[in-house]
């Protein structure tokens, strides 16, 4: 998932102490024999889980791990293949969309049965009936909020997206800062999360129930484009080159009062390379919510594993127990800040707190629709008009569909 | 030679101009008609750590088979080229016959993705092949009546732009015109408009996309034509100055009717190489603003779920079909001087 990044000298730092201990100490995973090799996406915690799984080698056990911000691409045709290039691929619920269209990934009922007595119930992602992957952390974007700023401006903490925009208004009318809000607008990924962000919570689907048929161009589809650009009044002019890492150098430097970002980031924003002055005025908040609607308008993720179908049943096993020693209570014990961890025995932080309030609002999880991906392709590339200005709300949702339906005729779902 | 002789001597290039170029074209021809099967979906109920839902999920089994029966997918003729990526006949058809005036009708039909592109990747190519040869060629002119001493350092800093991968290149370029960069910090303080941005800028994206692609396509025209004025006769030179030709005249009349041939040549690889710009679209992040043919390719093949095998395709043959349209006038004008030459 994009919205996971860390600033480079935490991500070194943690890279260096995992080295060290991983050199140090060499598990017993209970593993006779076989073959772990883990694709991953590139963050902290999933360095963290893949480091922790490397433990488990041994001299009849391999375990090699390649984390790379390339693994959408890459997991489909190496999981293809016979015997599978990996066996484990980590997922977040995005992703794992598409191994499941291609039936890939293998069922995990009898693996969790006989190596999962560690795992929590809420961590099985199952898919009609059938365990199909095991998540061990999840994310969300949350409110970053300037306890500082907001008191000086005298007004609340924002609940709503509404008052998000007053708040800003008051905050610019005091003086404070001329461009107080900041989104993750950069066309491609990070932007048409933000549409499906903000249109989640209307509570609307995106498509008709049952069916491949966008239902998004209705009077919430008008509404959420209409409010993201609302928001971009005040803003910064460079708006749509931000994405999530450059969010938190903004926030950083003190240029933005109120933001929503992902709480994987929420660490770093406050933790002992941040800003001091800024770190400690910084607070966070559930997502707000839009539009009338009670949920926070933002989506919920999970990040987990799966196993490749492609592969021996031994290696198959062997991966399965890599990964829950990689995620296992012992990993949380040793870094509770690093992630809003699903496992066993996790403590939430201060950094955490976002997340959870967002989670406990009841806010949607991202949708798991085998053609949600090209929606959020079709959103990636068409809202860049709207957002630059050079089109209207109603042509940018036309084009949207019409992109989209294309798209998914080709693909064979309408 | 003999035709066996002939025969046996290209055979080496026939196969591997049969393997590396006929072959991957007939398939990207035949993959472009075709699109995948129709998903069997089914119903499900799918649970996570934030609760149970019931969401539509593709049936594997049921599409592995269709798939196996028929691997290339459902055939679709031309569908896929006349589509709203692609040509977009019907919307192309709607807008002219709903728009009140010619201009209403071109600003629509530009919002399409492939004509968007299209326009782009033309204007491209018209823009930067003329500019980048006459900057070649004068970069050429001025090299050659440098003192040798100097010659080598100036010649390795003309090639520069294409030695650096475009990828860098353009990044490179993209960094100092940015807000915060030389470039553009400076533009934002001389017109006294802090929006003027390469996101917010339509017009500055463009004219950054031409001025890189003029910078990167002059040393090849430099290099040909250095190597080309070395042929230049001395002794028609000198008869010209005897005659009292100033420089100009001398270049006009003597060295530019000697490249010529090499011009067409330079010419012909220049328009090929500039239809197929992608690095700086990619390297400026230029998509909201300007995108190309090869863009579109690249963008299918890199979606969020699943590659558009056969929206791809179709891009790819309308591009080769577009390069040989470009071609035409420059192979007709070759043709014609091998047969004058012949006669």
């Amino acid at each position: 998932m994009i919205g996971f990044k860390t600033t480079v000298p935490a991500v070194l730092g943690a890279a260096a102490l995992i080295t060290l201990t991983a050199g140090v100490a060499l598990a017993d995973c209970g593993i006779e024999s076989g073959s772990v090799r883990i694709l991953s996406n590139d963050f902290e915690a999933l360095r963290i889980v893949n480091s922790m799984a490397e433990e488990c080698a041994s001299d009849s056990v391999t375990v090699t791990a390649n984390a790379t911000a390339e693994h959408k691409n890459i997991q489909g045709p190496a999981l293809t293949i016979d015997p599978a290039e990996y066996t484990v691929a980590v997922v977040a619920n995005n992703s794992i969309v598409s191994l499941l269209n291609e039936g890939l990934i293998r069922p995990l009922d009898d693996l969790v049965a006989e190596y999962g007595d560690s795992l929590r119930p809420n961590q099985l992602i199952s898919v009609d009936g059938k365990v199909m992957a095991i998540a061990f952390m999840a994310n969300s974007q949350h409110m970053f909020y300037r306890s500082d700023i907001l008191e000086q401006a005298g007004v609340d903490v924002p609940t709503s997206y509404e008052e998000v925009l007053a708040a800003a208004q008051a905050i610019r009318d005091a003086g404070l800062m001329e461009y107080p809000l900041a989104a993750a607008d950069k066309p491609g990924w990070d932007l048409a999360a933000e549409f499906v962000n903000m249109y989640l919570g209307t509570g609307d689907d995106f498509f008709v129930p049952g069916s491949a048929e966008l239902a998004i161009d209705n009077e919430n589809g008008l509404a959420t484009l209409e409010m993201m650009r609302a928001m971009t009044e005040f803003m910064d002019p460079d708006y749509l080159t931000f994405d999530a890492n450059v969010l938190n150098q903004e926030w950083d430097a003190g240029n933005v009062a109120i933001m929503t970002q992902w709480g994987s980031l929420a660490g770093a924003a406050t933790g002992e390379n941040a800003n001091p002055e800024i770190a400690a005025n910084t607070a966070f908040a559930a997502a707000p919510t839009f539009h009338g609607g009670s949920t926070p308008a933002v989506a919920l993720w999970w990040d987990g594993f799966t196993i490749a179908k492609n592969i021996s049943d031994e290696d198959a096993a062997a991966s399965f127990q890599a990964m829950v020693h990689g995620a296992s209570p012992q990993t949380v014990a040793a870094n509770p800040n690093v992630a809003t961890w699903l496992v066993e025995g996790y403590e939430p932080g201060p950094a955490a707190v976002g997340v959870i309030a967002t989670a406990n609002g009841g806010a949607r999880a991202y949708p798991m629709q085998p053609y949600m991906g090209l929606l959020h392709t079709a959103l990636s590339t068409e809202l860049a008009e709207f957002m630059a200005g050079q089109e209207d709300a109603e042509q940018a949702l036309a084009d949207v569909k019409a992109a989209y339906s294309t798209a998914a005729r080709e693909a064979g779902f309408l | 030679m003999p035709h066996k002789t002939f025969f046996w001597f290209i055979l080496p290039s026939v196969v591997a101009m049969i393997l590396f170029i006929a072959l991957p074209i007939a398939s990207v021809v035949i993959q472009s008609v075709y699109v995948e099967h129709e998903r069997v979906l089914v119903e499900v109920e799918n649970c996570g750590p934030f609760g149970c839902s019931t969401e539509v999920r593709v049936d594997t089994e049921a599409t592995e088979q269709l798939r196996s029966e028929q691997p290339l997918g459902r055939f679709n003729g031309l569908g896929t080229y006349l589509n709203r990526a692609h040509l977009a006949v019907e919307e192309v058809g709607t807008i002219v016959s709903t728009s009140a005036s010619i201009g209403e009708a071109l600003t629509r039909i530009y919002n399409l993705p492939f004509y968007k592109a299209f326009l782009f990747t033309l204007i491209y190519c018209f823009v930067v092949t003329p500019l980048g040869i006459m900057l070649g060629f004068t970069i050429a002119l001025a090299v050659n009546t440098i003192p040798r001493l100097l010659k080598g350092p100036v010649i390795f800093f003309s090639l520069l732009p294409m030695i650096i991968t475009p990828l860098i290149g353009s990044l490179i370029l993209y960094w100092m015109f940015s807000s915060n960069g030389i470039l553009g910090a400076t533009l934002q303080t001389l017109f006294n408009d802090p929006t003027l941005t390469l996101r917010q800028s339509p017009a500055l994206t463009w004219i950054t996309l031409l001025v890189y692609g003029v910078w990167t396509a002059a040393p090849f025209s430099f290099v040909v034509f250095y190597a080309g004025l070395q042929t230049v006769p001395g002794d028609t030179l000198e008869s010209a100055m005897i005659d009292g030709a100033s420089r100009w005249e001398r270049v006009r009349f003597v060295i530019i009717p000697h490249l010529a041939p090499l011009a067409t040549f330079v010419g012909l690889v220049q328009l090929m190489d500039n239809f197929r710009v992608f690095e700086p679209i990619v390297g400026f992040s230029s998509e909201a603003s300007a995108t190309s043919l090869s863009w579109l390719v690249f963008n299918d093949l890199v979606g969020q779920d699943s590659q558009a095998f056969g929206s791809a395709a179709a891009t790819s043959v309308i591009t080769i079909l577009g390069v040989v349209i470009l071609l035409t006038p420059v192979l007709i004008r070759t043709w014609r001087d091998f047969n004058a030459k012949g006669a």
